[in-house]
């Protein structure tokens, strides 16, 4: 029999990936909460001020996706790591970028698009202008994969460390800081009637060249964590 | 015959220990190598090397005649790894684990109800890895023997945790690739009964 073509693979282990996410759904669904959560604090803590949340509502909604996002990092790798099974991934007859891909696909799927879902809830309770929405959902859209491209790197290198949260957090944090401001300031000029344009054309950009980089660093990453 | 897993030189450094140096083995079809050794001797770390997850301080590892760093991939299609973990997923059943064997590797025409029967757990086939024993795990781990086609075989410790009556299951399935014209090289602290002229002993703490 032939071995599986690349494709296959990569469907193959997305699938499985979605399979395993989907028995471990309690898990999954922590940074979903996390999001909804510091988002629902806050008009609490800085008052019900229509004004003031709305004007704020798109570094809010943001810098919570970034965390939540930042949060659930972690369970790309890490599962796998432990009983064995990345081991045998790199030892795989396919290409280890490609895999790791169908990976960091599967977990943008379980823990990013959820937030995709939810957010436009939480923007109309921060009161975020209504002809922001679809631009808030289209940075989200395009920004979010951005992150667990990014993520992905970093947790490949950290992942053989005991306690390698916080060095995670330190690396990855700079890398994640543009996404963060071109995607908080398109949604806040589109929320006041200007055009986001070049900043979701910056979002696409970065987008493209995570896509292309991050799989290949994520798997050479991964080489020196586990030799 | 030609040789068909070869090592030149190799030295292995570990937190600025020399476990092994100037370490030629030259292994041809139908060998097995038994690598002894104290704990700590460096046998996992010799084997992950073989591999290809870890690379030497010097040296290299040719397969067929070629560095394996050059052959890539379909080095990696010959190789069969059973390392000190599983490499199983608990949260999937034992028929999902395998399907994700093949699919990872170069997939055998086999039933894989037959090869779990091969591996002693014939109607385990829907049951989650989770609830199964520490034993029974090995040797659904050992499945990939008989799923995925692999000239070498590498496994550390294949033995741990199985009883006797599996151990020799497991050293019939051994003898049975030799003679197909296979490698196997492996660590085990168990005897290994074996005709002599196929097995090369290296002993790391000597």
């Amino acid at each position: 029999m032939k071995r599986l073509s690349l494709s296959q693979a990569f469907w193959f282990l997305l699938r499985r990936d979605l399979l395993l996410g989907f028995r471990n759904r309690s898990e999954l669904a922590n940074p979903l909460l996390f999001f909804v959560l510091v988002i629902t604090l806050f008009p609490l803590a800085v008052g019900a001020e229509p004004n003031l949340l709305a004007r704020i509502s798109p570094g809010i909604i943001w810098v919570a996706a970034l965390l939540a996002s930042m949060l659930s990092l972690d369970a790309i790798f890490r599962s796998d790591f432990e009983d064995g099974t990345l081991e045998q991934m790199l030892l795989s007859a396919h290409p280890v970028p490609v895999l790791v891909l169908a990976k960091v696909t599967a977990h943008w799927l379980v823990t990013g698009l959820p937030l995709l879902m939810v957010a436009p809830m939480l923007a109309m309770m921060l009161g975020l202008d209504e002809s922001a929405y679809g631009i808030l959902l289209l940075t989200i859209l395009l920004g979010t994969p951005v992150l667990s491209l990014i993520g992905s790197i970093g947790v490949a290198l950290t992942i053989g460390l005991r306690k390698g949260g916080i060095i995670l957090s330190l690396l990855v944090l700079p890398l994640y800081v543009p996404v963060l401001i071109f995607a908080a300031s398109a949604v806040d000029v589109s929320s006041v009637g200007l055009d986001a344009g070049a900043q979701i054309k910056m979002l696409m950009a970065f987008l493209f060249l995570a896509l292309s980089l991050s799989p290949v660093a994520t798997a050479a990453a991964l080489r020196m964590s586990m030799s | 015959m030609s040789s068909l897993l070869q090592t030149r030189d190799l030295s292995c450094v570990k937190d600025d220990r020399v476990l092994f140096e100037d370490l030629n083995i030259d292994l041809k079809a139908g060998q097995i190598l038994l690598v002894e050794g104290k704990n700590g001797s460096g046998k996992t770390s010799l084997l992950r090397i073989l591999t290809g997850l870890s690379l030497p301080e010097t040296g290299e590892v040719l397969w067929q005649g070629d560095p394996i760093s050059e052959v890539g991939p379909d080095y990696y299609e010959q190789v069969n790894y059973v390392g000190h973990h599983d490499g199983i997923k608990r949260d999937l059943t034992c028929l999902e684990n395998l399907r994700l064997v093949q699919a990872m590797g170069k997939p055998l025409p086999i039933d894989l109800d037959e090869a779990l029967e091969k591996v002693n757990l014939y109607r385990f086939g829907e049951n989650f890895v989770a609830t199964l024993s520490a034993g029974q795990k090995r040797r659904l781990a050992m499945a990939r023997l008989v799923v995925t086609e692999a000239l070498l075989w590498i496994m550390d410790e294949p033995f741990t945790s199985l009883d006797k009556a599996s151990m020799a299951m497991f050293q019939r399935m051994f003898e049975q690739h030799l003679d197909n014209g296979g490698v196997i090289v492996m660590t085990s602290h168990h005897d290994i009964e074996m005709p002599d002229s196929d097995v090369v002993r290296l002993n790391l703490s000597e």
